[in-house]
Formats: C-alpha cells, structure tokens, sequence
C-alpha cells in the first residue's frame, strides 16, 4: 500500500518534470514556463489527473449496467448538478444585461458567475417562499388518500416511482415536492427573521460598547463571554426545553421563543464583531472631530461608525444567516425546532433518514432524506457566494 | 568612459486601475555609473519610487513594465529568468524602504533578519556575516554595535531602524542601493544622523545608488546628478551643483521657489492685551506616564503660533489639552480670559465652535463614506442651524473659499481627491464652525512642496480675511519660516524657549533650539560636510546615545 503511495507520487512527480521541461523546449523558453516552479506544475499533473478521473467516473455512471451506475450515481448527479448550474447561472447573467434599468444592467455586467448563481438561487428561493401556497400542488400537511407512503424521488414506476409525485412521498404519504416549497417559507423566512434581530441586537450592543468603553464595554462584553463559554448549540436546547414548557402555559408558539433564543445567542457573535469592527473606527480623526463638534451618540453610532462598518457586517451577516438556518435545521432535526406538522428541511432530512442507508444498491430512495440537505446545501453556498462578491464590490479589493 | 552599472532606456511603466492600463512612467532614461549616487525627485505620483523599482526589474502588483530596457551590468533584467534574478537581488542590488519600522520583521531579531542575505547568498557563513554586521553597524555610528543586532525591532528607535536596514542593503556589498525616501519619516535631527551615515557608507564601498525623495536639500546632500520627475516623464537631468545654481526648466524653477515664501511681518503685540488662548502651567498625563510638564504660553488673536519639536515632544498633547480631549492633571486653559472646563464634554456648544482643528492625515480625518458637501453642511446645520437652501449656499462659500469648485465637488467622496484637495476640505470644516481659534497639526507634513506650499499661502490668506488665530504644530522649521509670528520650542513635554520669530530664528538659542535649527537641511549641497565638521561626527554618534 505505502509502496503503491509512493510510486504514484513518484510517478506524478515525474509527469510534472516532463511536462515542464517539455512546454520549455517546445515554447522556446517563455517565462511562463521557464520561471515555473516545480510545485506549480506538479499542481497542473494534479488537476489534470483528477479531471480525468472525473470524466471516467461520470462515464461509469452513465453506464447501463446498474451495478457500476449505482455505484457513481451521486457524482453524476453531483457533476450534472454543477454543468447545469452554471449554465443556468450564465443564462440568467445574460438575461440581466439586457433587460432592466441602466442601473440593474450595470450590476450584471460587472458580475462574477459566481454571485449571479447565488443571486439566481436566492431569488428562486424567495419566490418559492413568498408564493409557496400557489406553487405547491398539495398542501405541507396534506395526506393525500389513497397514496402510498415512501413513493421513491423520480417519477419512474420502475423504480418505484410514480409520476404524480415527482419527488415522491414520506414516511406517512405527504408530497415531498411540496413540503419542500413549504419548507423553504418556514425555515428561510424563520432564520432571516432571527438573523436580522440577531444583528439588531449585536450590532447595537457592539457599537455602544466600542464607543461608550470604560464599565459599559465592561458589563456587556463579560456578559457576552458568559454566553459565549456555553456550547451554543446545547444552550438552545436546553432553553428550548424549557421554553416549550412555558409556551402552551403563556399561549405564545414555540417558534417566537425559538426565534428569541437563537438571536440571543447568535447577536453574541455579531456583538463581538461589530465592537472590533467599530473600535478600530472610533479611533479615526473624523470620529474626534465629530466629539470635539459636541455630536450625540446616537450621531456618531448611525453617521459615522455605522456606514464604515457596513462591509464586515454584511459579510458577517450572510455567514451569520447561514449559521442560524442550520440552527434552526438542527433543532428541528433534533425535535425542539419547527414543530410539526409544519414543513421544515431540518425535520425533513431526520424522517427520512433512514433512506440514506440504500445508497449502495438502491441510489434513487436514498436521494429522498437528500432533496432537503440538498436545499440547505444550495442555499448556503448561493448566499455566501453574494456575500463575498459584496464584499468585494464595497472594500474595493478590486484595486 | 566605462560601461554604465545601470542603464535603463526608453522605460515605459503602466499600472492596472478599473479595467485598464494607465501610464506611470513614459519612456524615461536613466544612467548610472559605478559608485555614482543619483538623486531621483518629485511630488508624489511622479513615478519616483515605480522608477526605483524598476530599476531592479521588478514591479508591484498590478504594475508592469510595458516598454524600454533596463540593462545591470550587462545583464538584461526584463527578460532575466528568475533564477538569474535570485541571484542578483539583495546580493548585487540591494533596496532600502522609506519605512524601516513596516520592513523590518517584528518577530526576529535584527541581526537574525541581517544574516539572511549573505547566508542565502552563500557570499558568508552565519558567524562570519554576524561579525560583519557589527562592522557595519559600526561604521553606520549605530550606538553599541556590537549588541544592538541582538535586539528586535521596537526596541530600537525609528532613525537607529533604518540605519539597521542600511546595514542590511549592505550585507552582500552591492553595485548599487536603491534608497526610497529612507528620512520622510524622521525627525530633522535624527535624518542628519542616517544622512551623514548612508553618505559615508556609500562613498566607502563606492556603491552606486538611486537616492529617491522629495525633499530638494536632501537630495543635494547625498547625490552627484539630480533627476527630476514629474508625473511620469523627465523633467531635466543635471549634476547637482548646476540644477541647484541653474535649474533651465520652469517646474524645477518652481520647486525651488517653495522655499521662498514668507509673510509680513506683523506688529508687536500692545501690551496688556487679552490672549485668545492661553495656557496656563499645564501637566499632563497618560495614565501615570507625566507627558506635560508645566506648560505656560499665549496665542493672540490674529496670529499664529507654531509650535515646533521633535515627535514626543508633547506638541499634540498640548493641543489635546486645549481641545479638551486630555484634561490636564493641573493647570487651565483660558478662552479670552474666561477659564474652559477641563474636559470638552462639559464645555458648552459655543466654547466647543470657537476651537477647531485641522489633522495631520486627512485621510483619516474625513469620513470616507460621507460627501465632501455632507462633511462641510453637517458643522454648518449643527453650530448654525442652517437647513435647506440656505445651508447649500453656505457651503458653496466654503468651498469657493478654500479654491474648490462647489459643483464640482460637492458631491465627491474624499477617495476621489488629491491629498492637497482633502486637506482642504478639513480646512473647510473648520471653517464651517465660524470659529475664532484652529489648531494646525501638522496638516502639511503629509504632502508634497508645492501642495503644502499652496496650503500655507491658503491659511495665511484666511486669516488675513477672517482674523483667525492658528496654532500651528509642526517639525518642519521651513514651515515655521514662512508662516509664523510667534514660536514656542518644545522638548521631552517642557517649553524650551520662546518669543516673537525674527527673534527665536537669532542667536543666541538655546542648545536644543540650536540643534534643531542647524538641523534642518539646506539648498547648499556642502551643507552636511560642513555641519558634520561643525559639530564634530562624535558628536552626532552621542546624540543618538542620549536620545535612546
């Protein structure tokens, strides 16, 4: 095995000499390869070598004969996802250069394919959430009579499909297509909500306590080692359970308090971040020279501290969505979330699981437990993707 | 003559911003001959330090070298592979950064960071290299030669850093340095200190280098030939004695002529008179460190005050004290006569318009975020209550006062000004307060002759118009030629000396106000040999002992 190791990067390493002696002799000496270090090219044999890895894997996918096309069913799906995806992302790139106003057109061509994939995919998920009632052919708690329950993802009869239900049924015969779009209003709008207060509270905190120092920034920041020392995921179910005690008691849904106790512990990270953030600013002249002008606080927080701030924040902020989504997904998976019989992704992937362990022979109903990680999954990546073009358009690291 | 060490033709430099190449440098020559020290001058953004870089076959990010040869020694840098440009880089041509504090690892030691190159080089083992960075710490005058390597960075002071960094270039015994701007940031005293020891150091080992900065009386001390830039292309070439006796272009006529500039004089001041501010046996402290030690001097209305000392003198915290941001730990500050509450949250609204201040870096003291029209309206809405049009109008004033035009840059971000622009914009907000006392710190140290030069013409012309009263701190003697009535000379937090400016420029002086007059450089480019001859070179090796 050690022997084998050896000999393939021994082998690699080989490759990469040649290849880099080669496009000398054959370049005449351009700097490109002239000045090429060795782990550069090592890195080309590298990638090429995976590249074709790839293909011969996509092809053995492709294959007739289920037994090898089980066997890379999910790097199919995987690799078909990606082409898919990034020509739809270019399409839609394209569309926004020409339609719109002058100043959306702009935006679009400076774009990266990248931030147009998570503008397209956000967009998606908002109009699935704001219309999931007119999009969903069943309703999120529908037991529809007469429909089997497990109806394998596909369509195909074959496999154990069956075309009503594109993306099959659940443990107890409700359409996954629509408990998806339903999910997506639940759990989306359920962590945006949180992750906005989360950010109120932190950002507001933050601010104070970087400009206010002395026993204020005391008080606050010792409070929020405190709250941060306790594992924060062990924290909100413990405040969960106890929170779901009160809940029926005082009439408020479990939700709101879930909202409350995620922001909470969530405007922890944002506090710390936006009183770094805001003390390296108040220490700018500008920020003297407004004191020395006798501005309030309220002033110098929102007209000075704050605009300077916005591009930390802001990637903080997606980061930050990402985290309390899978909070929140967690929770629900652990059984104290999203209760049901709402539609939620986290509580999806937990029912179903089980499916997971078919992988092997049976790839189509493993994907079921899969469609709802998948959405997590997609989104994520599509936020953090608009995050850090942002990012870049506002800290001009362009320059 | 010999074959040129450098010789650069025809080089073309262009530099990547929003999405295209812009020109730096178009098409400028350059010769060196062995041991001969060339100065390379300029305002900022004439392509000195590109040019310098350049000259190394190298270029920042973003930054490439479009056009031209640059030939060292035969060899052709541009087309150089990397392994033949290794192998010239710190061992035949070596670089000194304007800041040694930012060059310098902070985690190693300097002698550690001095022994790399010659190791790498292979030109010296680690013993032999370290003994001979002693020698030349040694002979750079560094105060105890043979331990000062063994200490880090911030241990050292800034002027002791980059004489280190000297050393450093020297490792390998170069061709040629390339000096960037290797005093901009030092105090006059100290800058005679590296000036004299880089002088010596490169007539030693006749090493050939590229002295580049922007100070005239510099460049005249170190080089034989002078190059003058400006914003990419030559503007003339000559040895030093005749760019400085006969300059034949206008611009350098012009560079010149900054030095001339200076006010009237104005009467005495009638006794008995009320100051506008006056300090009264001020101390201060930070924390339980004593920075203000019985500080007493007076600023009347219609005149300037500069204040002048090295960095650490207590020059700032003196305005700090005055603004109200320090209380002092004893002593007052009065405002035509009436005593300001220690700290400025407890002085009213009025007491707070009447003290302004303009700040060194501008760049800091303007929101980046904020128009320049938002910067100025907001002290004219807050002091005045202007609302509306008539705030616009006020502002338009403004801006026309400080030689800006309103529609024009009214709705700019400071990103989108020159640094001479922007610090005339925290003149504006100055004067938006309608105040009858600023505070100058520094405000032309960060900018280039000619833009400080039209800055100070700018103030005097305010307060000719406006009858304010400035106190203007500074280290730059120059500065205080042309734009002072009175100077008060500062030293470790104490007044040294003070008095009316015909006087103080007068001997007799005090020492320290002697020291730091006969520090600052002048256009003769004898200067430094015969100040060194002055004082005794002894002399100058203590000095840098006792400032430790």
């Amino acid at each position: 095995m050690i022997l084998w190791i050896v000999a393939t990067l021994v082998g690699m390493g080989a490759l990469a000499w040649t290849f880099r002696f080669a496009g000398q002799q054959v370049t005449g000496q351009t700097p490109k390869f002239r000045d090429m270090p060795f782990g550069v090219a090592y890195g080309y044999i590298v990638a090429v070598l995976v590249l074709g890895w790839l293909v011969w894997a996509y092809i053995q996918g492709r294959s007739s004969d289920p037994a090898i096309a089980n066997k890379f069913f999910f790097l199919r799906i995987g690799i078909e996802g990606f082409i898919i995806f990034a020509i739809a992302a270019w399409l839609f790139r394209t569309a926004g250069r020409a339609v719109g106003t002058v100043w959306s057109r702009k935006m679009f061509r400076d774009m990266p394919l990248t931030a147009s994939f998570g503008v397209m995919i956000i967009l998606i998920y908002a109009i699935l959430a704001i219309f999931a009632g007119l999009l969903a052919p069943y309703g999120q708690e529908q037991i529809i009579p007469g429909v089997a329950a497990n109806i394998t993802p596909g369509g195909d009869p074959a496999l154990g499909g069956n075309p009503d239900f594109p993306l099959g049924t659940d443990q107890i015969g409700r359409d996954i297509l629509s408990r998806l779009i339903y999910g997506a209003q639940n759990t989306v709008g359920i962590a945006f909500a949180t992750t906005l207060l989360a950010f109120f509270l932190g950002g507001t905190f933050g601010f104070l306590a970087a400009t206010f120092g002395g026993w204020l920034d005391q008080i606050l920041s010792r409070l929020v080692d405190v709250l941060m020392a306790i594992p924060s995921l062990i924290f909100a179910l413990l405040l969960m359970t106890i929170a779901s005690v009160w809940a029926p008691q005082l009439g408020i849904p479990l939700t709101v308090f879930m909202v409350l106790i995620i922001a909470v512990i969530d405007s922890t990270r944002v506090f710390r971040l936006s009183r770094a953030v805001g003390q390296n600013i108040v220490v700018m002249d500008y920020i003297e020279a407004a004191k020395l002008r006798g501005e309030g606080f309220g002033y110098i927080i929102f007209k000075e501290i704050l605009p300077n701030a916005t591009a930390p924040l802001l990637a903080e902020f997606g980061l930050r969505f990402c985290f309390v989504f899978l909070t929140i997904a967690a929770l629900s998976f652990l059984g104290v979330g999203i209760q049901p019989p709402l539609a939620d992704w986290g509580t999806m992937v937990r029912d179903l699981g089980g499916f997971v362990n078919y992988a092997q022979f049976a790839p189509l109903a493993a994907t079921a437990p899969l469609l709802a990680a998948g959405a997590i999954a997609l989104l994520t990546v599509a936020v953090n993707f608009v995050v850090d073009w942002m990012l870049y358009k506002s800290s001009g690291l362009k320059e | 003559m010999t074959e040129p060490l450098l010789k650069m033709r025809g080089v073309e430099i262009e530099g990547r911003s929003d999405e295209t190449w812009n020109p730096i440098i178009n098409g400028v020559d350059l010769t060196l001959q062995r041991g001969e020290v060339l100065g390379l001058i300029g305002e900022s953004g004439a392509g000195k330090s590109t040019m310098g870089l350049a000259a190394m076959g190298y270029t920042r990010d973003g930054v490439r070298i479009s056009g031209g040869s640059v030939e060292f020694d035969g060899i052709d840098l541009l087309t150089a592979s990397a392994a033949v440009k290794r192998d010239l880089l710190g061992k035949r041509i070596a670089y000194v950064a304007q800041s040694a504090a930012a060059s310098f690892n902070p985690a190693h030691r300097l002698i550690d960071q001095h022994v790399e190159a010659p190791m790498q080089h292979g030109v010296m083992d680690r013993s032999e290299s370290e003994e001979d960075g002693m020698e030349l710490y040694r002979k750079l005058r560094l105060p105890n030669p043979d331990e000062i390597g063994f200490r880090y960075p911030h241990q050292v002071s800034g002027g002791q850093l980059q004489r280190a960094m000297t050393a450093m270039a020297m490792s390998c015994r170069p061709d040629l340095i390339i000096f960037d701007e290797p005093t901009t940031a030092l105090d006059v005293t100290t800058q005679i200190e590296v000036l004299s020891a880089i002088r010596d150091i490169v007539t030693q080992f006749r090493t050939a280098a590229i002295y580049i900065t922007h100070d005239l009386a510099v460049v005249a001390q170190m080089s034989d030939r002078i190059k003058v830039l400006l914003k990419g292309d030559e503007v003339e070439t000559s040895d030093t004695r005749t760019m400085l006796d006969a300059p034949t272009q206008e611009y350098t006529k012009s560079l010149w002529a900054v030095r001339s500039f200076e006010r009237p004089k104005k009467p005495a001041i009638a006794t008995g008179a009320v100051p506008l501010v006056s300090i009264k046996n001020v101390d201060a402290s930070y924390g339980t460190a004593k920075v203000l030690h019985d500080v007493s001097f007076d600023m009347h209305a219609g005149r300037t005050v500069a204040v002048v000392g090295e960095s650490g003198s207590g020059k700032s915290t003196t305005a700090r004290c005055i603004t109200g941001l320090l209380p002092p730990t004893a002593g007052q500050i009065l405002l035509e006569g009436e005593t300001l509450p220690a700290n400025y949250k407890k002085r009213s609204k009025d007491q707070l318009r009447q003290v302004q201040m303009i700040y060194q870096m501008a760049d800091t003291a303007l929101n980046p975020r904020m128009s320049i029209g938002q910067i100025i309206a907001r002290p004219v809405q807050f002091y005045l209550g202007l609302t509306g049009a008539e705030k616009r109008k006020r502002v338009d004033q403004l801006l026309e006062q400080i030689e800006l035009e309103p529609t024009e840059y009214y709705n700019r971000l400071p990103s989108e000004l020159s640094g001479g622009q922007k610090q005339r914009i925290g003149i504006a907000r100055a004067l938006a307060a309608e105040p009858k006392f600023i505070i100058c710190d520094e405000v032309t140290s960060a900018l280039d002759q000619l833009v400080a030069e039209g800055i100070l013409r700018l103030l005097a012309d305010l307060q000719d118009d406006l009858g304010l009263t400035y106190m203007f701190i500074t280290h730059d003697l120059a500065t205080v030629r042309a734009i002072a009535d009175e100077v008060v000379v500062m030293k470790d937090g104490r007044v040294v000396e003070q008095g009316p400016k015909a006087e103080m420029f007068k001997p007799p002086h005090h020492a320290y106000t002697d020291l730091l007059l006969s520090s600052v450089p002048e256009m003769d480019p004898d200067w430094l040999t015969n100040l060194l001859e002055e004082r005794g070179v002894d002399n100058i090796g203590d000095a840098a002992v006792g400032k430790m």
